[in-house]
């Protein structure tokens, strides 16, 4: 068992909902993410999706792009993100990595897998590994019970979706819109039927994200999902963090997380 | 390498899309919807006799195919070795070999139903053939740019302008190709359910190295027949310019099964073969993952793609076609490099010998021809894709001129 899947073990029978920020590694610095990381901590967050940084990007929209570019422009590198990472040692809640297929294979799969949970990273999302391209990475995940979870979209087929499912540790990550990350003012009220399907076809969490940012948000996704993430709005804050105090900017995000937490799981 | 490498088949790629270990599928699941339904529209649209019928009488009647194969004798003599002749892909209308793929994946785009394109340009030349594919079709255009390549490119902007499409600057990174094709993938992320992308080069996830490769392979046929008809032999060498390897791709491939007749790949060697000066990936890079598929790209250390230089839009790529890769890892395929200086006389040579302006890309291949030739006795025949015309390099020349001086 893994940390995650104690934690969604525990939620589940508290039948609370898990939430989980995204921050990027490295904007603007490492030192402001690992105490934004320990706020959001202190706040209640129960998973952190920790994106590290790349230079070509597909899945993701202009705010987290400007982000990576900005700490890539700092020289912010995967062995520096684990080693902050590593240091969390007052941070209970599991953190999971985002990032590119490239960055890992460019480190070697077994390489990267052992460095990460040396670091206390529970397992990596890594949107540009499609389950077909993924057996060698997931084998050596499994061996090393590092959980590699997928992601099934509105434009995967029902059949698909399954297989992604039975193929997927930690949590299944259901992408709410077809596009890339980013805030949306409305999210597709499909989502609800889609995801209450995917609910009777694996018993494995389902957490939801891309385009979440509000609390009727959250409040819309709560009753199929196990949990909800937040990305695009909070790296847009973090943003802010480059002219004004990171102390007020920090304890707004916490602020805004808690919002967030407070629709979920009231 | 003690291993001897498998030899190249033509019979590529397999089911996954590899080419060797090379290609496969590397994006977002949101697009693998697009792909699937992309490879099924293209396996059926091949050998669909009308599909094949309307593209033979496009290229035929609209794009001027076949394009000559031309002797260039005074170059040849220039060099003193070899015979140098040249597939001309610049008379094509347009002025280069893009419009072969473009109006292949406009028929695609009418047969799958969709209703709007998207696609990336480097030097333009893509998007002036994708512009105009679509004013032909009636198909609503959106074209990527980089900034840096909309100032070099001038003359191609306006065109595509003209044409009715949209062009998009891209201001992220370093502006150029690269940066374009982020951008086109991101907004066909969004878009996937009415847009096609027409992507530009034998790049990207699977199918896309395939398609491109096979609509471009007309290049190669005709060479191959041509040089049967007028020389009475296949030539001993065929050489092409790579950047992402679309006209190389097209012209070595009928070839592949020809193991008589040898083929060398020129990548932009820039202004060194120091890190961030030149596009040669298959020449100085490793093998990784970019824009979908595993192949030879330039990456550093943590798997960031590296920053690169030419002096040819075109070529100003860290990347290349995952069938390269595989060409140049089985030994089918010598691929090498010429510097930008060079690639200048190249330019220089033909214009002046023979009254051709060649693009800045196709000016890689000529003067690496040219090297190529001297080495080697009259007897021989190397036959030079010059993939595109040198109008839309005039400016770009005249800086590189005055900055030389």
């Amino acid at each position: 068992m893994s940390q995650i899947d104690d934690l969604f073990t525990g939620l589940r029978s508290a039948g609370k909902k898990a939430f989980m920020p995204f921050v990027t590694a490295g904007d603007p610095d490492l030192e402001f993410t690992a105490a934004l990381i320990q706020e959001l901590a202190r706040r209640g967050c129960h998973l952190f999706e920790v994106g590290a940084p790349y230079s070509d990007p597909i899945a993701d929209g202009p705010v987290i792009q400007a982000s990576y570019t900005r700490a890539l422009a700092k020289g912010i590198r995967v062995p520096a993100i684990l080693e902050m990472l590593g240091g969390l040692k007052d941070v209970s809640a599991p953190r999971v990595t985002m990032l590119s297929y490239a960055i890992i294979h460019r480190r070697g799969l077994e390489q990267f897998v052992i460095d990460a949970k040396a670091a206390g990273v529970s397992g990596a999302i890594v949107p540009d590994l499609l389950v077909e391209e993924s057996e060698a990475f997931a084998e050596i995940c499994q061996r090393h019970d590092f959980s590699l979870i997928q992601l099934v979209t509105p434009t995967t087929p029902r059949e698909r979706a399954v297989r992604i499912a039975q193929l997927s540790t930690g949590f299944l990550y259901y992408v709410s819109v077809t596009g890339i990350t980013g805030e949306r003012t409305e999210l597709p009220p499909s989502i609800v039927d889609n995801v209450g399907w995917l609910r009777e076809q694996t018993d494995l969490p389902i957490c939801i994200g891309f385009g979440v940012s509000q609390p009727e948000h959250v409040k819309m996704l709560a009753p199929v999902a196990d949990g909800v993430i937040v990305g695009s709005a909070i790296v847009r804050q973090i943003a802010a963090a480059e002219e004004r105090p990171r102390a007020d900017v920090i304890q707004e995000i916490g602020d805004y997380a808690a919002t967030l937490l407070a629709a979920l799981n009231d | 390498m003690n291993d001897p490498s498998p030899a190249a088949t033509s019979k590529t790629p397999d089911e996954r899309g590899r080419f060797g270990e090379f290609g496969g599928r590397y994006v977002p699941e949101t697009l693998t919807r697009a792909l699937d339904e992309l490879d099924a529209a293209y396996r059926e649209a091949r050998v669909d006799l009308e599909f094949q019928a309307e593209l033979e009488s496009l290229l035929h009647h609209y794009v001027g195919r076949p394009s000559p194969l031309y002797h260039a004798q005074r170059l040849s003599e220039k060099c003193g070795g070899a015979q140098i002749w040249l597939k001309r892909e610049d008379l094509n209308h347009t002025g280069a070999h893009k419009i072969n793929n473009t109006l292949g994946q406009a028929l695609l785009t009418v047969r799958m139903g969709k209703k709007r394109v998207i696609a990336e340009t480097g030097a333009g030349q893509h998007g002036v053939a994708t512009a105009t594919a679509c004013a032909r079709f009636g198909l609503p255009c959106v074209v990527y740019m980089g900034e840096e390549d909309i100032r070099r490119q001038a003359p191609n902007v306006f065109s595509m302008k003209l044409l009715g499409a949209e062009v998009r600057p891209v201001t992220t990174g370093s502006r150029t190709l690269r940066d374009a094709i982020n951008d086109a993938m991101r907004d066909w992320m969004s878009s996937v359910e009415d847009t096609h992308y027409i992507l530009g080069s034998v790049v990207g996830p699977h199918p896309f190295p395939m398609i491109v490769r096979d609509f471009q392979s007309v290049i190669g046929r005709e060479a191959r027949r041509q040089s049967l008809e007028q020389m009475g032999r296949l030539p001993n060498l065929v050489v092409a310019c790579v950047g992402g390897g679309s006209n190389a791709a097209g012209m070595f491939y009928p070839f592949v099964d020809d193991p008589n007749v040898e083929m060398v790949g020129v990548e932009a060697g820039g202004r060194s073969g120091e890190p961030g000066q030149h596009a040669s990936p298959l020449t100085y890079g490793s093998p990784g993952v970019l824009h979908g598929s595993y192949s030879y790209v330039m990456q550093d250390d943590d798997g960031q793609t590296c920053d690169v230089h030419s002096v040819s839009a075109g070529l100003d790529y860290p990347g290349v076609g995952p069938e390269h890769s595989y060409w140049k890892d089985t030994g089918r395929v010598h691929y090498t490099s010429c510097r930008d200086l060079q690639a200048l006389d190249g330019f220089d040579a033909l214009a002046s010998l023979e009254g051709i302006l060649p693009a800045l890309e196709s000016s890689h291949a000529i003067a690496k021809a040219m090297e190529l030739a001297a080495q080697r006795p009259p007897s021989d025949t190397i036959v030079v894709c010059l993939s595109g015309r040198g109008d839309k390099d005039a400016a770009e020349i005249a800086r590189l001129k005055q900055e030389r001086e």
